[in-house]
């Protein structure tokens, strides 16, 4: 394995309820780069990355796959976040009883074993809602309780900001937001990138973000299948044509 | 992890389970008599009167059956409960420094008067049978607001007071804990506040129940005179001894006239204990009484507050969550009953059970014939921390007038599999985020309670959520 490898996946499959969903991915993604990942919908796009974080509800059934060298499909879910992985939710789910900044507070100090001084914290907290163009009142609400849709998408981005793993993994977090939201979230990207390296697989078929991303890399998921692996130019030609010339390739009994 | 779980039943106290030697100090012998009761009423220096209630109360006692409709308290032999323990202290102190070091030393572990210098309006703090300390700030002692042991209480200048109400919400007859509680009562707090004060901060009262195989009997009796306010909190441990204790308390509630009590309790008992107490408030017009209550531990709880809405307009609000784990049975809940037109109630109550607690909500809502216009909600979630918890929910409805508005509902859950992995995919342990989720769950209380309150009750979730694991 190159020793730039941030993650590496080979041969990853991965069932739901007996279906096998994932049919052997590939992919390497190294130290600050950024990749993107593209495909109809039902894929298999959020499974890929529902997998790698430990979704309960999804069965590895093979292959491998390795966060700085270590075996990631054996860590928990949690030690999977404190070995630097994040994933952000397409449906966040509901914590009433706990305000976003004091759960991102707790999950610090769990990762660290440290206490983190709430005051400083809490300047950091307000530093990104500015970036995210959030309201003060956000850090104090029950996590992502009573949030609207693109709450809860910023609200992630929050997390992201402050927990600053090495690498996110954002599924459409883009998707279902208005012009101004979408701005928003592709600055809060932006903010993350500011680190070198940080790296970022992002799941979306948004036009206005993926230009801004100026990827390292592109593949296409399609059917459980990485079915090409390119560079940028991927994404104008999927943005023109769609994904019918893989579709077609891979019909199947 | 087995090993860990097995611990839990026996870990979660240690914070509480220090005690001290009670070597010194004077006890009655175990059993009842009315030679015991006598002596109790000699070394309190009893008024005519309640020498003779309590005589009464006993022969009550004697006739009434043990409850046969709850959880079975046949774990509890009375002949073995010791009623009365007196601290080995000179009653009553209003220093500080005057409490014996031990018990001082119990209750500075317990962060008692720590939070009385920050943020309370007055201190009683109860060992055992006694209260052994009591303060109150100057400003509120100035506005008139009486804040005492209800012993020195019955021969100043409020006695008639307190024998025009003392057990009269609460008769002798109303269960045999309560006979039981009027033939020993020992202890307690008697407050007053006089018409149209406010007072701004709580009064607070710490029960610690010691010695083994004893009993608690304290008795509070608080009148809110008209148009007054008052929040009174009450905080309750006891450590863990192998014999059973008993803790038969009552609570006389009297709300005046556009009156306002809030009446907050943070109970965290051993698990060996029975809890058997009585709580009782009686509104009039326009006042209201809030209820906020945590009940954690205990072997067995029977505890059902109830507001009397005596006059037009008056309101009752409950607030209540109650954890039962391993080896509890927690059979709580309120009643109202709304006596006079236009009064509102509204119930809120969580309940969470985890390796087999069980949880039973009881709520009685009864509407007067006279009581038009009046408005009852009653809600209750409980929440399976495990498969095999138990919890039941059993709603009675009195309603005779039927111009009465009356709503009851009722959810059952668990935790749900997404939200742990959620929480845990930014990092926290399982543990915690169950326990995270748990605490959210009793956000109902911890959002009426003072801050320190609020994290003490946290602090109680998260030690009985230890090791726990779906
Ligand atoms: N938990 C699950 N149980 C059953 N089927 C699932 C589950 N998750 C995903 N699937 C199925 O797997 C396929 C891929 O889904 P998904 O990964 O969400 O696709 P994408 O994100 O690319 O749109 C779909 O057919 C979907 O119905
Ligand atoms: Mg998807």
């Amino acid at each position: 394995m190159d020793n730039n490898d941030l993650l590496a996946v080979e041969g990853l499959r991965v069932s739901a309820e007996e279906k096998e969903i994932l049919r052997g991915i590939d992919l390497k993604i190294g130290k600050g780069e950024t990749h993107v990942l593209m495909g109809p919908n039902g894929a298999g796009k959020s499974t890929l990355a529902g997998a790698l974080m430990g979704d309960p509800r999804l069965t590895v059934t093979g292959g491998a796959a390795r966060i700085n060298g270590e075996d990631l499909l054996e860590m928990g879910v949690h030690e999977r976040a404190r070995a630097g992985l994040y994933m952000s939710f397409q449906n966040p789910v509901e914590v009433p009883g706990i305000s976003l900044e004091n759960f991102v507070r707790t999950a610090l100090e769990q990762r660290s074993g440290e206490k983190v001084r709430p005051w400083a914290f809490h300047k950091e907290v307000l530093q990104v809602l500015k970036t995210l163009e959030m309201d003060e009142s956000y850090a104090e609400r029950d996590l992502n309780y009573g949030f609207s849709g693109g709450e809860k998408k910023k609200a992630e981005i929050f997390q992201l900001l402050l927990l600053k793993p090495s690498l996110a993994i954002l599924d459409e977090t883009d998707s279902g937001l208005d012009v101004d939201a979408v701005r928003t979230v592709s600055r809060g990207i932006e903010e993350f990138r500011k680190n070198q390296d940080a790296s970022l697989l992002v799941i979306t078929h948004n036009a206005a973000i993926l230009e801004a991303l100026h990827p390292d890399a592109v593949h296409i998921l399609v059917d459980g299948r990485i079915v090409k692996n390119g560079g940028p130019e991927l994404i104008g030609e999927i943005g023109r044509d769609g994904f019918a010339a893989y579709t077609g390739e891979e019909v199947h009994a | 992890m087995n090993g860990e779980k097995t611990q839990v039943e026996d870990v979660h106290q240690e914070f509480y389970d220090f005690r001290f030697d009670e070597s010194d100090f004077f006890k009655v012998d175990s059993g009842l008599t009315p030679e015991i009761i006598s002596q109790i009423s000699d070394e309190k220096k009893d008024p005519a009167w309640m020498r003779e209630f309590r005589q009464h109360a006993l022969e009550v006692y004697s006739r009434m059956k043990m409850p046969d409709w709850g959880p079975s308290v046949e774990g509890l032999n009375m002949d073995n409960i010791v009623t009365y323990v007196r601290p080995n202290t000179e009653r009553m102190n209003t220093r500080w420094e005057d409490v014996p070091d031990d018990i001082k030393e119990t209750f500075d572990r317990l962060g008692i008067p720590q939070a009385e210098r920050t943020s309370l309006a007055g201190v009683g703090a109860q060992y055992d049978s006694e209260l052994v300390y009591h303060n109150v700030r100057e400003e509120v002692a100035r506005a008139g607001v009486i804040y005492t042991d209800i012993e020195s209480a019955l021969h100043g200048p409020y006695a008639d007071l307190i024998r025009e109400r003392f057990m009269k919400l609460v008769p002798l007859t109303d269960h045999k804990f309560a006979a039981l509680h009027g033939a020993v009562w020992s202890g307690g707090s008697f407050v007053y506040v006089p018409k149209g004060v406010h007072v701004d901060i709580p009064l607070q009262s710490y029960f610690r129940l010691n010695a083994p195989g004893a009993g608690q009997f304290e008795h509070t009796l608080i009148i809110v005179d008209e148009g007054a306010y008052l929040h009174f909190i009450e905080g309750c441990s006891a450590p863990k001894y192998n014999v059973a204790n008993l803790h038969a308390g009552c609570v006389e509630l009297f709300v005046g006239r556009n009156a306002t009590l809030r009446y907050s309790t943070i109970e965290n008992w051993s698990k060996n204990m029975y809890n058997l107490n009585t709580k009782r408030a009686k509104v009039e017009e326009g006042g209201k009484i809030e209820w906020v209550t945590g009940s954690f531990g205990s072997h067995i709880s029977y505890l059902y507050p109830m507001s009397i809405l005596a006059g037009r307009g008056s309101r009752s609000e409950f607030t209540g969550v109650t954890f039962a784990g391993a080896g509890q049975i927690l059979d709580t809940g309120c009643k109202i009953v709304h006596a006079a037109p236009d009064t509102t109630s509204y119930v809120n109550t969580r309940s969470i059970s985890k390796s087999g607690g069980e949880n039973i909500f009881r709520s009685a809502v009864v509407v007067e014939k006279n009581a038009e216009n009046s408005k009852s909600a009653v809600s209750c979630q409980s929440l399976m921390v495990d498969r095999i918890s138990r919890s039941d929910t059993v709603p009675v409805m009195d309603v005779k007038t039927n111009r009465a508005d009356i709503g009851h509902e009722a959810r059952i859950g668990r935790i749900s599999n997404d939200a742990v992995f959620y929480l845990m995919s930014r990092g926290v342990t399982e543990e915690e985020a169950r326990a995270l989720i748990v605490s959210g769950f009793a956000d109902n209380v911890s959002k009426e309670l003072p801050l320190e309150y609020a994290v003490e009750m946290n602090n109680l979730i998260r030690i009985e959520m230890k090791g726990v694991i779906g």
